[in-house]
């Protein structure tokens, strides 16, 4: 029988993996927009779970909003990084260094 | 019923309404020939529904089933956020159209963006909350990177992206923990379900969600992103970051920890004031060595969130006063010194330098007098305004027995006076050189002008900020 704490160990899991996508990668920054969509599905994956266990619906109405804001989050970031390409020719993570912060 | 939601709703509705039309509106038309009447079209607007807003009426309504407050807290904000940014506004347009900087999108997304922090201070609803919060952002995003052709704006605009992405996925993950535990997303609900204990999951979800919301007040350890999105944004846009989501956010971390958490100010004081602490330090310390006005306003900032913080940590009616008008202090001087850095330039080409204030006063002794009163204040030198900021904020600590915090914002301000002396040393006593030139436009001479007069003339009465203050920290605290 898969039980509530099944759900939040899988979501925890995926929410630090996100995390850590963040601030390990050395590549590319879509990966970093993976990385930000992956913690905001984790943070959808906890909310539909206690909605279900609690039997009360507003977590899913809370998910569906997470889940447009998601979109309108990904849309502008890749937004922001089309203009960034622009001025810099490179999408890497290591190029993003004019101001040192 | 409906009619009261949607009465108590008006200039939020009015606002996007318009947001949305003004964007019909430029583009289906004139493109960026009318950018210059929208910028104060909008101020305008802002200014009316600041009016509007403080004048309707008092008292506390919940509409839409819980989900939006109206109570005299939420105006005490909303009025101080509309009137600095339209402020900040009208103080920008004339740097902006001369560099070319002046799309019609920019009042546009200001005014989104205003509309998420009008919501975000009256959420009664963990869901509210987080729409608020992410409209503010998503606009704030895009402003950061308005000027396409730079690099540094265009990263300014990724690394804002990313951590301000990063901040909201922790709020929400806290968010979700919070609404599994209490069982609801309101308030209210939470309010009394932590009255009988809280359980491990709650207290986690609550760190969570007050990590986020410290990335979005800009508080140490989670400042990062500060000081490279302030340097690399167009200055105007620095100005508006300075000032208005800093009250939004500052507002919605009181709203969160009195109203959602009010029952257990032993869980969440102990983790503000850390934060308080570490900001004031961070703050004072690092900005000693900047050499860019704009980075070390952004050390500036996060010192005094570190003091503005001190209030709420402390958890009473009268800390959360101290905040409101530290907060109100703190916009109203940051107007007036983002009017100064807007001004300067050498050869037509904006500096930011700290170098090109030496001997600034010989130039325009006028405004090196207002600037030094400026700083003055910003520094917490009586009898300016700016310490009486402080000492609200270090009084209520010591009211409810906090005393060591009181003791650090104290220490912290001493270092801190030492990089805001040092810019008035550059202007009056700096190296022989070629001053920057300063070039006002009359909007933003008027702004240094009056601030420069707020700071001398407040310590009359603060200009009765004090009352409605009080009433709007009694709203919140129970």
């Amino acid at each position: 029988m898969i039980g509530l704490e099944h759900y939040l160990t899988v979501a925890a899991a995926l929410f630090v993996i996100g995390i850590f996508g963040i601030f390990l990668n050395r590549k590319n920054v879509i990966v970093i927009l993976m990385s930000i969509e992956l913690m905001l599905l984790a943070v959808n994956i906890n909310l539909v779970a206690f909605s279900s266990f609690s039997e009360d619906l507003v977590g899913q109405v809370f998910t569906m909003f997470v889940l447009t804001v998601a979109a309108a989050e990904a849309a502008i970031g890749l937004a922001i990084l089309v203009v960034f390409f622009r001025n810099r020719g490179s999408i890497e993570v290591e190029d993003v260094n004019v101001m040192k912060g | 019923m409906t009619s009261v939601d949607f009465q108590t709703l008006l200039p939020e509705i009015l606002l996007s309404g318009y947001a949305l039309a003004a964007l019909m509106f430029g583009v289906y038309t004139t493109k960026d020939k009318m950018a210059v009447a929208l910028v104060w079209a909008t101020a305008g607007l802002f200014v009316a529904l600041a009016l509007y807003i403080g004048v309707r009426g008092t008292g506390e309504r919940l509409v839409f089933n819980g989900l939006f407050v109206d109570d005299p807290f939420a105006r005490f904000a909303k009025v101080t956020i509309l009137l600095s940014a339209a402020a900040v506004l009208v103080m920008g347009q004339d740097y902006m159209s001369r560099r070319d900087l002046l799309r019609f999108e920019y009042p546009i997304l200001v005014a989104l963006s205003v509309v998420g922090m009008m919501v975000m201070v009256s959420a009664a609803d963990l869901m509210t909350l987080y729409m608020g919060l992410e409209l503010q952002s998503l606009a704030l995003y895009v402003v950061a990177s308005l000027r396409r052709d730079s690099a540094k704006s265009s990263e300014a605009g990724l690394k804002y992206f990313v951590l301000g992405a990063l901040s909201s996925g922790l709020l929400l993950y806290g968010a979700s923990l919070v609404y599994g535990y209490a069982g609801t997303t309101q308030f209210a609900g939470i309010l009394s379900t932590v009255q009988d204990g809280v359980p491990l999951g709650l207290l986690f979800g609550l760190v969570f969600m007050l990590a986020g919301l410290a990335f979005k007040v800009s508080a140490a350890p989670f400042h990062m992103w500060t000081p490279d999105v302030y340097e690399g944004s167009p200055t105007p846009v620095t100005a508006f970051f300075a000032t208005a989501p800093k009250v939004a956010a500052m507002a919605l971390i009181a709203r969160l920890v009195q109203d959602a958490f009010g029952g257990v100010p032993g869980q969440w004081g102990q983790v503000l004031a850390g934060l308080a602490v570490a900001s004031m330090a961070l703050g004072a310390v690092a900005a000693i060595g900047q050499k860019d006005i704009k980075r070390l306003m952004a050390y500036s900032s996060i010192a005094h969130m570190g003091y503005a913080l001190i209030g709420v940590a402390v958890g009473t009616a009268y800390g959360i006063q101290a905040t409101l008008i530290y907060m109100a202090i703190y916009v109203t001087m940051n107007i007036g010194t983002f009017a100064f850095i807007l001004s300067l330039e050498r050869n037509g080409r904006p500096v930011s330098d700290i170098a090109s204030l030496n001997q600034f006063a010989k130039a325009e002794p006028l405004k090196a007098l207002a600037m030094l009163v400026l700083l003055f204040s910003l520094a917490g030198v009586p009898p300016m305004l700016g310490f009486f900021g402080k000492f609200y904020v270090l009084k209520a600590a010591v009211d409810a027995g906090m005393t060591w915090l009181a003791l650090v914002g104290a220490v912290a301000s001493v270092i801190g006076a030492f990089y805001y002396l040092r810019l008035v040393y550059f202007m009056y006593f700096g190296a022989e050189q070629e001053p920057a030139e300063s070039r006002m436009a009359p909007v933003q001479w008027v702004m240094l002008m009056a601030v420069a007069a707020i700071m001398v003339l407040g310590v009359i009465n603060l200009f009765g900020i004090e009352g409605p203050a009080k009433i709007a920290a009694d709203a919140l605290v129970l």
